[in-house]
C-alpha cells in the first residue's frame, strides 16, 4: 500500500517505557521548543542536541541510526525552506542553474532543516516508547478537554478496522479493473474520480452506520455521555525529576549557545 | 515523494514560536466552541460518532486515483466532512484527524499543531461549508448546486489551507511570500481540483444511498457559522494586506539601504532575484498581524454572544 500507517510504538520496559507519560509528554514540549528556539548560527549545539536525543534513544532501546533515519520522514517539506539559499542577503558562495547561494542563506536553510529533524527525533522518542492509549491517559490528565480525548481515542480504536475496510474496497476495485502493462489508466479522469469518489462515500456509509451500532451497543451497557477512567496516580517525585533531567541538559546546551556561540 | 498531504503539515521548526503560539491560541477557542455546539446538537451520542468519523476521514485519505504522469489525486476531507457533518462536528472530526497524524504518525509537528489544524480543519471546513450552503441557497438543494457548491468549497478549501500555509511561513521567515505564495497556491490549485472530484463523487453517491443523510443540516448546526466564516475571512485578508499597507517609512529605507549595500558588497554582473528579501519581515509586522488577527477574534467573540443574548431574547418572548 505504501502508505504510512504503521504505529510506531516498540514494546519493552526500558527506564524510557516505565517513565510516567505525563512526564514524557511535558518533557518532550519542552524539548522541542528548546530546539525550534536554537540560535540559529549556534553550530556547535545541533551535535549536542543530537547526543542528547541519541542517548535517550539508547536508554529506550531504539537506536540511533534507526531513530535518525526514521525523523528523516519530514525532509521533503524542507523544499518550503528552499528558497532562503537565494534570496537571503549575504556573501555569494557558489552559482547555481544562474542563482546564487549565500552564505547566510545557506546557513538559514541548514539550521531550519536541522532543527526540523531534531524536533521529529524527539517526537518520535515519544511515539515510539509509549503506547497510544497512554499517551491519550496522559493527555487527559494533563488537563486537555476530556472529550476531545474520549473522540481520539475512539477514532484510535477503530482507526485500523477502517483502514482493513478500505484496504478491501481499494483491492475490490484494482481487481475489477484489469491494469494495462503499460500502466496507463483507463476511463476519463472524471470517471476515475467516479470511482474513487463512489468508495469514499461508501466507506462513510459503513462508518456512519458503524456509529450507530457503537452507540446503541454502548447505550445497552449503560453508557451516559461521559467515558470513565480510573483517577490518575499521584505523580512520583522520582519521575518528575528523571523527566527533568534531559530537559536540563538541553536548557544548560542553550544557555551556552546564547552566551558563546551565536 | 512530495506527497500532497504532506506539504500542508508543517513540521516543527518552519514556524517560529510566536507564530506556533497565535496558532495555538486561536486553535483553541476554535475547538472549545465546536465542543460545546455539538454537545448541544448531538449530546450523549457526539463521541461514538465524532470518533468513528475521524477514523473514516483518516482512512478515506488513503483512496486515490491516478491523475496524470504518475502523481494521484487525494483526499484532504475537511470539506466533505463539514458538508457531511456540519462544520463545528467537521472541526472536532479533522482537529483527531490532524492531531492523531502529529502525535502517532509524526506528520506535522507537535508545536506547530495549532496551526496544522487551524488550516486543514478549521479554516478548510468553514470556508468550504460556506460555499457550499451558499450554493444551496442560491440553487435550491438539486443535483446540481451539490455539484457546484461542493467542488468550488473543496478546491476553495484547500488553495485557502495552502494560502495560509504559506503565510505562516513567510510571517515565520521560513520562505518569502513572493516565492511561497504562488508556489503553494499554485500546486494547490491541481490538488484542489482532485479534492473538489472526490468530494463531489462522495456526496453523489451518499445522495443516492441515503439522501437522507444530506437533508438541511439543522439549524442548530449551522449557527455562527456565517459569522465565523466571515471573521476568518476577514482575518486572513488583514492578515495579508496589514504588513504591505504600513505607511511605516523606516522599515522600506532600512531595507533600501540594505538592498543597496548588499549590491556594492556582491557586485554580482547578473542577480535573478534581487528585490526578492522580503521587507515587511520583522518584529513589527509580526506584532501588526497579530493584532490583527486578534482585533478580529475579538470582534468576532462579541457579535457571536450578542447574536446568543438576542437570540434568547426573541425565544423569550
Amino acid at each position: 500500500m505504501g502508505f504510512a500507517f504503521q504505529e510506531r510504538y516498540q514494546a519493552g520496559d526500558s527506564p524510557l517505557h516505565l517513565l510516567d507519560a505525563r512526564v514524557k509528554v511535558v518533557a518532550t514540549l519542552l524539548l522541542i521548543l528548546g530546539i525550534v528556539l536554537t540560535p540559529q548560527f549556534a553550530w556547535p549545539a545541533y551535535p549536542l542536541i543530537w547526543a542528547l536525543l541519541a542517548g535517550l534513544s539508547i536508554i529506550g532501546g531504539i537506536g540511533i541510526g534507526r531513530l535518525a533515519r526514521t525523523a528523516t520522514l519530514a525532509l521533503p517539506f524542507t523544499l518550503a525552506a528552499i528558497t532562503l539559499l537565494f534570496t537571503t542577503p549575504g556573501s555569494p558562495l557558489v552559482q547555481v542553474l544562474g542563482l546564487t547561494i549565500t552564505d547566510a542563506g545557506l546557513g538559514r536553510f541548514l539550521a531550519i532543516v536541522l532543527k526540523s529533524w531534531l524536533a521529529v527525533q524527539a517526537a518520535l522518542l515519544l511515539a515510539m516508547t509509549t503506547h497510544f492509549t497512554d499517551l491519550l491517559w496522559a493527555l487527559n490528565s494533563l488537563r486537555l478537554p476530556a472529550t476531545l480525548i474520549a473522540i481520539i481515542s475512539f477514532m484510535y480504536r477503530y482507526l485500523f478496522t477502517l483502514r482493513e475496510e478500505t484496504e478491501r474496497l481499494l483491492r475490490a476495485r484494482a481487481s475489477r479493473m484489469a491494469a494495462s502493462p503499460t500502466g496507463r489508466a483507463g476511463g476519463s479522469l472524471a470517471w476515475r474520480a467516479r470511482v474513487a469518489g463512489g468508495m469514499v462515500g461508501n466507506l462513510f456509509l459503513r462508518s456512519y452506520e458503524r456509529s450507530e451500532r457503537v452507540y446503541a451497543a454502548m447505550l445497552a451497557r449503560g453508557y451516559k455521555g461521559q467515558l470513565r477512567t480510573l483517577n490518575a496516580p499521584p505523580l512520583s517525585r522520582r519521575a518528575v525529576l528523571l523527566g527533568a533531567v534531559p530537559v536540563a541538559i538541553l536548557l544548560l546546551i542553550e544557555l551556552v549557545a546564547l552566551i558563546w556561540w551565536r | 515523494m512530495f506527497s500532497p498531504i504532506l506539504a500542508l503539515h508543517i513540521p516543527d521548526g518552519f514556524l517560529s514560536v510566536p507564530v506556533s503560539l497565535i496558532g495555538w491560541a486561536l486553535t483553541i477557542g476554535i475547538i472549545f466552541l465546536a465542543l460545546r455546539q455539538t454537545r448541544d446538537q448531538l449530546g450523549e451520542r457526539q463521541i461514538p460518532l465524532m470518533g468513528v468519523l475521524a477514523a473514516f476521514i483518516f482512512a478515506a485519505q488513503m483512496i486515490n486515483f491516478p491523475v496524470a504522469g504518475g502523481t494521484s489525486g487525494h483526499l484532504l476531507g475537511g470539506v466533505l466532512a463539514s458538508i457531511l457533518l456540519g462544520p463545528w462536528a467537521a472541526v472536532l472530526v479533522m482537529t483527531s484527524v490532524v492531531a492523531v497524524q502529529a502525535l502517532l504518525f509524526q506528520d506535522g509537528g507537535l508545536l506547530v499543531l495549532g496551526f496544522n489544524i487551524f488550516n486543514m480543519g478549521i479554516l478548510n471546513a468553514f470556508i468550504g461549508y460556506a460555499v457550499y450552503s451558499a450554493a444551496q441557497r442560491v440553487l435550491g438543494s438539486s443535483r446540481i448546486s451539490l455539484i457546484v457548491g461542493a467542488a468550488v468549497g473543496a478546491w476553495l478549501g484547500v488553495q485557502l489551507a495552502a494560502l495560509a500555509t504559506a503565510l505562516q511561513l513567510a510571517i515565520s521567515g521560513t520562505s518569502p511570500l513572493n516565492i511561497a505564495l504562488p508556489a503553494m497556491v499554485g500546486v494547490h490549485a491541481l490538488i484542489g481540483v482532485g479534492e473538489a472530484l472526490i468530494t463531489v463523487g462522495a456526496l453523489l453517491f451518499i445522495r443516492q444511498t441515503r439522501p437522507d443523510l444530506l437533508g438541511e443540516p439543522a439549524r442548530s448546526a449551522t449557527r455562527g457559522t456565517a459569522l465565523v466564516a466571515a471573521g476568518l475571512v476577514i482575518a486572513l485578508a488583514v492578515t495579508l494586506i496589514s504588513p504591505l499597507a504600513d505607511p511605516n517609512p523606516d522599515g522600506l529605507e532600512r531595507v533600501a539601504e540594505d538592498q543597496g549595500f548588499i549590491e556594492t558588497a556582491q557586485s554580482a554582473p547578473y542577480e535573478i532575484l534581487p528585490d526578492y528579501t522580503v521587507p515587511f519581515i520583522s518584529d513589527q509586522a509580526l506584532t501588526t498581524i497579530a493584532a490583527g488577527v486578534i482585533g478580529v477574534l475579538i470582534v468576532a467573540g462579541i457579535s457571536f454572544a450578542v447574536a446568543r443574548v438576542n437570540r434568547r431574547a426573541s425565544e423569550s418572548t
